[in-house]
């Protein structure tokens, strides 16, 4: 199967500033996609240029189509959330269901109806009525009942509580995500969608520094605990990362010998969390 | 084309306010003075024993009758002027509104953000912008039409009932009146005015595309700025620019240009004896004749320019 946004040598400067530089990667179809840097590292650059709302150098290629030439195309295949605040103020549920039904051509009414009706979401309710959760409930389910090929989500549950947080994801999980589409997503939670990402990207001052899929990260990082007596021979064996716990020392390893690890401390695989923290330090030193 | 009518829908849903019920409080309003105005002749009237009849209400009956051809096209002439006349002051404030709507429509959206749902949907710039124009030059107007003509006609039902109290037979008096030819002649307009009203309505909306805040700082200040430096320089006698040929055609032209009738100022003449004369000027067969002046197809030529250029701006402009 054709991979789904293929870019090579995708750059983009601002006056004073690299936001992309000359980036290379592959998006494959039926993905989850975590895109995951500190602020300002170039993921929502990223987003913006596979949405065509950027101009960019390089290439970039978008489910076929060039997002900067053909991008009202692309666009019946793409969705976005782009933050939970971008729904217009004035619009009110019936209005915003009727102008999506009737201008996107893969829009399925019943089921956005149906995503509603488990809602407290009312027909004549406008969105500045409407708290944060209750916007990013209309827009997912707007979002959802479009049959898109690609989902782009930039910080799509910043700023809303636990709960419709993980109302959000779940629902993503059960009842739109399947094998055909893929989903692009960027967020600091990185602990609350760890389970659902099939992919990683790690993004840092307009490079990519880790592109991954989650179980080879199983197999190339690895942390041991180890007791203070043993931490010299843990340090000499190049860990990423070090961090003390209850008098433990916990270190991180890209792509060390299990054999010897496993010889110093109790073996686990780490999370993305972690692994973030420790490729990250002295971003913003 | 679908598509469109729902981007124009989009429009009327989010301006609301402005497109519908500014035109209809003005109506309402402009209604309820004319009623304070018949009251109050009724109560002074009654107070000191004056009769709305010209000499006797037996008079009042046969004054119709008197009329002959001339006299009673005057007075249909008349009347028909004064069913316009809440078109036009409703046509007033269409002009002020369709002027801040061309000035939010491509910057409220970028600047609440709103503009990333809006592109996550599959609609190019162009019909996004088009279906703008169209609801400030064609929706707006039409609605004005509308509502106009409706308050027209009531506040002509107004009088003739409170004149008929008077025994005046009001009816046969409106039968002079023309009240067909009257909304034929409003609804006419509206293509004179779409052309006549385009150069500021594709600056203003270049404007609220290209700035980064305070479009209407950039729409105004700079063409007020420009005029006035030319008026500096003439007094200086550096260049030889008529400074009140700018005022009029370009200045003028990028802003006022929205309030409706500026065309008049292109056709031949206006006015002319009584009232009959004085509305045929105003007429559709006279003020088309404005289309013969090259002032209104440069006017469309150039907004047809900064349109393109909005739309440019539109799809490329990336602060949001």
């Amino acid at each position: 199967m054709n991979a789904v946004v293929t870019a090579r040598g995708l750059g983009k400067r601002y006056k004073n500033t690299v936001a992309l530089d000359d980036v290379n990667f592959q998006i494959q179809p039926g993905r989850i996609v975590g895109l995951i840097g500190p602020n300002g590292a170039g993921k929502t650059t990223a987003l913006k240029a596979i949405l065509g709302l950027t101009a960019f150098h390089g290439q970039l290629d978008v489910l076929g189509f060039d997002p900067r030439t053909q991008r009202d195309k692309l666009m019946e295949q793409v969705c976005f959330i782009a933050d939970v605040a971008v729904l217009p103020r004035w619009i009110r549920v019936r209005e915003a269901v009727d102008f999506v039904a009737n201008v996107h051509p893969r829009f399925d009414r019943a089921k956005c109806e149906r995503f509603l009706a488990r809602t407290k979401l009312t027909p004549a309710q406008k969105v500045k009525q409407m708290s944060k959760g209750m916007i990013v409930q209309l827009h997912l389910a707007l979002v959802m009942a479009i049959d898109a090929r690609l989902l782009v989500l930039d910080e799509p549950t910043l700023g809303l509580d636990i709960l419709y947080r993980k109302q959000f994801y779940q629902s993503l999980l059960e009842d739109y995500f399947d094998e055909h589409k893929t989903i692009i997503v960027t967020t600091h939670q990185v602990e609350e969608i760890e389970h659902i990402l099939t992919d990683l990207i790690f993004i840092r001052d307009g490079r990519i520094v880790l592109d991954t899929d989650m179980d080879a990260i199983g197999e190339r990082f690895a942390e041991v605990m180890v007791g203070a007596d043993r931490a010299a021979a843990a340090r000499a064996l190049g860990p990423l990362d070090e961090r003390q716990v209850f008098g433990k020392s916990i270190f991180l390893y890209d792509g060390a010998d299990r054999a010897v690890l496993e010889g110093l401390g109790e073996l686990r695989r780490p999370s993305v969390s972690d692994l973030f923290v420790a490729t990250m330090k002295g971003t913003y030193a | 084309m679908k598509t469109f009518y729902w981007l124009v829908k989009r429009e009327f849903w989010e301006n609301r306010g402005g497109f519908l019920w500014a035109p209809v409080i003005t109506g309402g309003v402009f209604l309820l003075l004319n009623l304070m105005g018949i009251v109050t002749g009724e109560v002074m009237g009654g107070r000191h024993g004056f009769n709305f009849a010209f000499g006797g209400a037996d008079n009042n009956m046969r004054l119709l009758q008197k009329l002959d051809t001339q006299s009673a096209e005057a007075v249909g002439a008349g009347l028909d002027m004064m069913m316009c006349s809440p078109a036009m002051i409703i046509s007033i404030v269409m002009g002020f509104v369709v002027f801040f709507y061309c000035l939010g429509a491509l910057y409220d959206d970028r600047r609440d953000r709103s503009l990333l749902f809006w592109k996550s949907l599959p609609i190019s710039d162009t019909a996004t912008v088009l279906s703008k124009v169209a609801a400030a030059t064609v929706l707006a107007p039409l609605i004005t039409v509308i509502v106009g003509a409706l308050v027209g006609v009531l506040m002509m039902l107004m009088y003739a009932i409170a004149l008929s109290f008077h025994s005046v037979s009001v009816w046969r008096l409106l039968l002079l009146a023309h009240p067909l030819q009257v909304i034929a002649n409003l609804v006419g307009s509206i293509p004179l005015y779409l052309l006549w009203a385009l150069p500021t309505v594709g600056w203003l909306m270049l404007c609220s595309a290209w700035a980064r805040n305070k479009p209407f700082l950039w729409a105004v200040v700079l063409p007020v700025a420009v005029g006035i430096a030319l008026g500096w320089f003439n007094l200086l006698g550096t260049v030889n620019v008529q400074n009140s040929w700018y005022w009029r055609n370009v200045a003028g032209r990028i802003l006022l240009s929205v309030f409706p009738g500026g065309w008049y100022t292109q056709t031949p003449h206006i006015g002319g004896h009584g009232p009959a004369e004085v509305l045929s000027s105003l007429g559709l067969l006279n003020a088309y004749g404005a289309l013969a002046s090259p002032t209104l197809w440069i006017g469309v030529a150039t907004a047809a320019a900064m349109l393109a250029a909005a739309t440019w701006l539109r799809r490329w402009r990336d602060d949001s």
